[in-house]
């Protein structure tokens, strides 16, 4: 079988903890889906949860409130493989309770 | 796309790689392409190694099955672009056209494997609803679908979950068909590393 633990780790903690043009802090908050600062909360809640809804004007509204086209970046990225890593790991709980490894 | 970033941000080495992209394959650079090589040690490079072990990582899976699960789950997502591009590479694994554009219309009545049909249904909840429940997996595991197959599977929409968001995110530009092939066809022989 396939094993993407070693390369998943490695995305993550390079998302979360290497350099950036955001803080470790707010690429965090991105990758958990709640966003911080304030005014990327609502782009980084609509990647995490329609992506397909997000329009230029949400971007653009990130961008006039501040953010740098990086931070946007960065934001959107640590957004979608957070929300993609979290449906991941819940299908493995339940396929490990299917399995019997409560 | 929606950062000039990830249009024009590239470094002189890169902007010269896709002048040659352009030269050899008569298309313009892909949408995706631009983004894994933007800043690529923050994301490109990292999720290329995740993408290739779940795409081509020894499976029980085919390489055409993966890609077929690529497009379904871009499609669950409504990602017009990654739908296009992994149908295209499933259709090429496939050698026909007919399992893959009848998998995403319908996939109850689709010409595929049972434990196919199964796992695509389990990544479907997964990927609409967000979680999945062990009844869920029970009934992949009675369907004949092993343990083993099922964490390929998951890799599988692990990957297509982040990539379909980005691509929406940021507003791929769907390109010609012709290109879209072109692409599918460097992705069949080459990888995603």
């Amino acid at each position: 079988m396939t094993d993407i633990s070693a390369a998943l780790r490695a995305l993550s903690e390079r998302l979360l903890e290497g350099g950036g043009h955001t803080s470790s802090a707010q690429r965090r908050a991105a990758f958990d889906g709640t966003g911080e600062p304030e005014h990327a909360r609502a782009l980084v809640s609509k990647i995490s949860l329609h992506a397909h809804r997000v329009t230029d004007e949400d971007v653009q509204r990130a961008l006039a409130a501040g953010l740098l086209e990086d931070q946007v970046f960065e934001l959107a990225v640590c957004a979608a493989v957070g929300q993609a890593s979290r449906q991941y790991d819940a299908a493995r709980a339940a396929l490990a309770r299917a399995c019997g490894e409560e | 796309m929606r950062l000039s970033i990830l249009d024009h941000g590239h470094g002189l080495a890169t902007k010269a790689l896709f002048r040659v992209i352009r030269l050899a394959s008569g298309h313009p650079v892909l949408d995706i392409i631009k983004l894994v090589k933007y800043r690529a040690d923050f994301y490109g490079k990292p999720m290329g190694a995740v993408t290739q072990e779940a795409m081509r990582g020894p499976s029980a899976w085919s390489v055409a099955d993966r890609e077929l699960m690529a497009a379904f789950v871009a499609n669950v997502n409504a990602c017009s672009f990654c739908t296009a591009a992994h149908s295209s590479v499933a259709r090429q694994a496939l050698g026909e056209s007919t399992k893959v554009a009848a998998a995403l219309q319908d996939l109850e009545t689709a010409p595929i494997e049972e434990p196919l049909r199964a796992t695509l249904r389990m990544l479907k909840k997964l990927s609409t609803e967000h979680s999945v429940q062990p009844d869920d997996m029970r009934a992949l595991l009675a369907a004949g679908v092993s343990r083993a197959q099922i964490e390929d599977a998951l890799a599988v929409a692990l990957a297509f979950n982040t990539i379909a968001r980005l691509a929406d995110a940021f507003r791929f530009e769907m390109p010609t068909s012709a290109a879209m092939d072109a692409g599918a066809k460097f992705l069949l022989s080459r990888g995603y590393g």
